[in-house]
């Protein structure tokens, strides 16, 4: 393997991570879909501030998601984003809603009332987690674009990334994407469950939430179940040496089979989710199924980017123009640039390593109604 | 083709409408972030209740102020894709590098601390907090530097060359583009202007509790700091000022002549400090520019190039190829006909490139290769239709810069005069005139946010209409949409972010009224 192509495995790798990550840390938005369970004042207020202390981290792993991915693959931010161009700003606009919400929702002067902010948040509860999973779904379902960089030349008609003339909206009326999306929505619910259980020191919360991750997480696991056979039923693109492409059944089973640590990495994954869902339903006691399930979910997402980009399979299959369907070979940045970001990302481990020690120390004690009415800033 | 130019202009005011939104944001979170860790570092040093209280009540306002600004940055990132998608591969390989080490670096240390710094009191030890005041204050000037690099490298594409292969430009090297004398003078002088409009903003938020004779001593602790942040910003922001002239007038010739409205330079050529542009003044008719003006001999000479006797050049000079160096020898310019002439044979060795690399005719490929990176830089002419194309919209930039240069005059002496004030209070204290002065602190406030705002005007209008300065026009940065699809997305966030402004403004002057009626030398008010 040359080194122009370890380095755009590498960076498929970090994407992947940054993706899984990101689906972890949605349990943020699949609590703030869960406000509207908790409409006493107090019981909310003690959910939203604790969501409010971790929701800029998922904020900015999106960020930097998107970021990363422009970097190394920009033919993807060039033709996924410009086309699919509905989807991603719904996805922005719910994201941008969720923004100020905790900040000012309690404030005096915020002009249109608390109400309408913890809208705001169950808007974003809701769409966020569906519409990025709608978003990831089209990356095994496939998408309508072509992409001709000669394009360029053209003045007249210059893009080089074309999209049906729906942009992004006929991705919604597909329902492997809906159900890839419903999917990640109830994960992401399931997550916020296990989160408050261990997070908040309340009795009427943490029976609540009991509750609703007995219904939760079984929905979401008949979900999983269907959207993995779906996916496993799914063909995908294929490439040769010169990048010429085709068709290939079961393509992502086919992978998951070829790179077998792969699907051990995944087996071990899921056991971990169901282990964290299930022990948290059957012991009352037991509030660590966060940590269980959230690396379990951490592990699942990152194999199925991995198969989705690795084993020379497309990793944005083209519905239009099965030629134009992006590879980790076509759409990366070049070598000296993934080199440079490379370096930077050595700084990676640093940077979690501080994030870990202050989410550690900020979640040392759970939170309470006392603390509440003992702090001088609350959401 | 009006459906393209309909796209490109609303394509255009999208990011417009965006980044000025977002860049009413950014500067206070900028300047209020270094006063609020220079008052927590005093208060750390003193342990004095005071200055805790005084601590907090900022950040408050901080905290209101930074959730609005990360609302409206997360748009920004997003649009170079969603709507200028050719742009996005065209130099991706360049820009997006920058945007994903402000994600890696600077934002995970503004999200992490800021938690930290807001609901860290009870948890963290003191130091610990102080800290993550200040790596807050830091990720969000990291964060300011990595997408000014970005910026800059627009404004002067250098450390790249363009692979016909791939049909983009790729890096060559990464310090030539982070450490770019556009990209030097462009962060300090955007993050030192923060600095002055946060310092204004306490002036002016002390100057309205002054007013009501609320809490003196508290507004006595934060002018102290704030007067001095923002003296240290004007000065500074003004000496960067001066850089950014002179590298604009190397780099960027045209965006100068429109900065002065200068059609015809010479040499020691004056600059108008004030003046009204003639609107019947076009490149190559008699008229003169100006309907009146106020010029200093020497002026633009010296402020472009630091010698009064130097050249500049006006903009039918640049579209003529009229230049002389410091000696009064003509230069090599090459006129802006000729440009385009040799952009649209660059795109005709392109395609051939192209067909020959299908065709796996090396030699030839090899040979295109060098003849293509010899003329790149004049790529972008190629899609112009006429040489006045490339002129942006004088009076736009002149009559912003104009006005960011005298509100920066005005400011140095208020800010000057306000920290006179606070180490000499009986100047003003209890004069008939103090009421005039709080008054001239308030309305100091929004000034300032109008100079910030100009000066991105001017830089961004000035560069028209290129995406990339020479190598890409707007109408082929785009993204393939109707101009419906973002007319409509235009509307949408115009709506959302006017919202927005308004809840943000109302809950900013709210905390302020409340908590100005509590006793600020306690805290737990």
């Amino acid at each position: 393997m040359d080194t122009y192509t370890l380095l755009q495995n590498y960076w498929w790798f970090i994407i992947s991570l940054l993706g899984a990550l990101l689906v972890f840390l949605l349990f943020v938005q699949g609590g703030e879909s869960m406000l509207m369970h908790h409409r006493d004042g107090d019981e909310r207020s003690l959910l939203i501030n604790s969501l409010g202390r971790k929701w800029e981290l998922t904020f900015t792993t999106l960020v930097t998601f998107g970021g990363a991915f422009f970097a190394s693959f920009p033919l993807f931010y060039s033709t996924s984003f410009g086309g699919a161009y509905w989807l991603w700003m719904l996805i922005l606009l719910s994201f941008v809603i969720q923004a100020i919400s905790f900040e000012y929702r309690r404030k005096k002067g915020n002009v249109y009332g608390t109400r309408f902010y913890d809208t705001l948040l169950i808007i974003n509860g809701f769409a966020g987690p569906l519409l990025l999973g709608v978003a990831v779904a089209t990356m095994f379902f496939g998408a309508e674009f072509t992409v001709t960089k000669s394009n360029i030349l053209n003045v007249q008609a210059a893009t080089i990334s074309t999209w049906g003339p729906l942009h992004g909206l006929e991705a919604l009326a597909s329902w492997k994407n809906l159900l890839f999306g419903l999917m990640v929505l109830f994960l992401v619910r399931t997550l916020a469950s296990l989160y408050f259980i261990n997070n908040i020191d309340d009795e009427t919360v943490f029976v609540k939430q009991r509750q609703l991750l007995k219904v939760n997480g079984a929905i979401f696991v008949v979900l999983f179940l269907a959207t993995m056979a779906v996916v496993f039923l799914q063909s995908g693109v294929i490439y040769d040496e010169i990048g010429v492409t085709q068709l290939q059944e079961y393509c992502y089973l086919r992978n998951y089979v070829e790179m077998w640590w792969l699907a051990i990495i995944f087996l071990i994954g899921v056991a971990m989710v169901l282990w964290g869902i299930g022990k948290s339903v059957m012991v009352p006691a037991y509030s660590h199924g966060i940590w269980h399930t959230g690396i379990g979910t951490v592990l699942v997402v990152l194999t199925l980017f991995l198969v989705m980009g690795y084993d020379n399979t497309a990793y944005y299959p083209s519905l239009l123009d099965i030629q134009s369907s992006l590879t980790l070979r076509n759409s990366s940045s070049s070598e000296f640039t993934l080199t440079v970001m490379s370096i930077v990302s050595i700084l990676v481990p640093f940077v979690v390593g501080y994030i870990g020690y202050c989410w550690y120390k900020m979640d040392d004690d759970n939170i309470t109604r006392d603390e509440l009415e003992n702090t001088d800033h609350k959401y | 083709m009006n459906e393209l130019v309909n796209v490109v202009d609303w394509s255009r005011a999208q990011f417009a409408l965006t980044a000025i939104y977002h860049w009413l944001f950014v500067p206070l979170t900028l300047g209020l972030g270094v006063i609020v860790a220079i008052m927590e570092t005093i208060y750390h040093r003193t342990k004095s209740e005071k200055w805790l209280a005084t601590t907090k009540f900022w950040m408050t306002i901080f905290g209101v102020n930074f959730a609005i600004g990360v609302a409206t940055g997360i748009i920004l990132e997003f649009e170079f894709g969603t709507n200028w998608s050719n742009y996005s591969w065209f130099v991706g390989d360049i820009f997006g590098a920058p945007l994903a080490i402000e994600g890696i670096l600077a934002f995970f240390m503004e999200s992490t601390f800021i938690a930290v710094m807001f609901f860290g009191w009870k948890k963290v030890s003191p130091r610990f907090h102080l800290a993550s005041t200040w790596l807050t204050a830091i990720g969000a000037t990291l964060s300011a530097l990595w997408i000014l690099v970005a910026n800059a490298w627009m404004q002067y594409p250098t450390g790249c060359e363009f692979n016909p292969a791939t049909m983009r430009n790729e890096m060559t090297s990464f310090w030539a583009v982070a450490c770019s004398p556009m990209a030097m003078s462009k962060f300090f002088h955007t993050v030192l202007s923060a600095w002055t409009l946060g310092g204004v903003f306490v002036v002016g938020v002390c100057g309205w509790m002054l007013l009501r004779k609320r809490n003196v001593a508290h507004c006595q602790r934060s002018l102290k700091v704030g007067a001095w942040v923002g003296v240290i910003g004007i000065v500074l922001t003004s000496i960067t000022g001066d850089s950014s002239a002179v590298t604009v007038a190397k780099y960027q010739p045209m965006k100068l002549a429109a900065m002065e409205g200068l059609y015809k330079g010479d040499f020691k050529q004056s600059i108008v400090a004030a003046g009204i542009l003639n609107p019947a003044k076009k490149p190559g008719n008699n008229e003169n520019p100006y309907i009146f003006d106020i010029s200093i001999p020497y002026g633009l000479s010296f402020l472009a190039t630091h010698d009064p006797n130097a050249f500049v050049p006006g903009i039918e000079d640049i579209l003529n190829g009229v230049s002389y160096d410091s000696n009064g020898k003509p230069l090599n310019t090459v006129p802006y006909a000729e440009r385009m002439q040799r952009g649209k044979q660059l795109q005709e060795l392109i395609a051939q490139y192209d067909v020959a690399s299908r065709a796996g005719n090396k030699v030839a490929v090899d040979s295109l290769h060098k003849a293509i990176n010899a003329d790149f830089k004049y790529f972008g002419y190629g899609y112009l239709d006429s040489p006045e194309e490339a002129i942006p919209d004088v009076p736009l930039t002149f009559y912003t810069f104009h006005f960011m240069v005298t509100v920066g005059g005005y400011l140095m002496a208020f800010l000057l005069i306000a920290l006179l004030f606070v180490y000499k209070p009986a100047i003003v204290d209890g004069k008939k005139w103090s009421r005039l002065w709080y008054w001239l602190c308030i309305i100091t406030i929004p000034l300032t946010y109008l100079c910030s705002a100009s000066g991105w005007i001017v830089a961004e209008v000035g560069r028209q209409p290129w995406t990339i300065q020479d190598l890409m026009p707007n109408k082929v940065a785009i993204s393939d949409l109707s101009a419906g699809y973002v007319q409509t997305t235009f509307w949408i966030f115009a709506v959302v972010f006017t919202a927005l402004l308004i809840a943000d403004v109302s809950i900013i002057c709210r905390q302020i009224s409340r908590k100005s009626l509590t006793d600020l030398d306690k805290i737990n008010n």
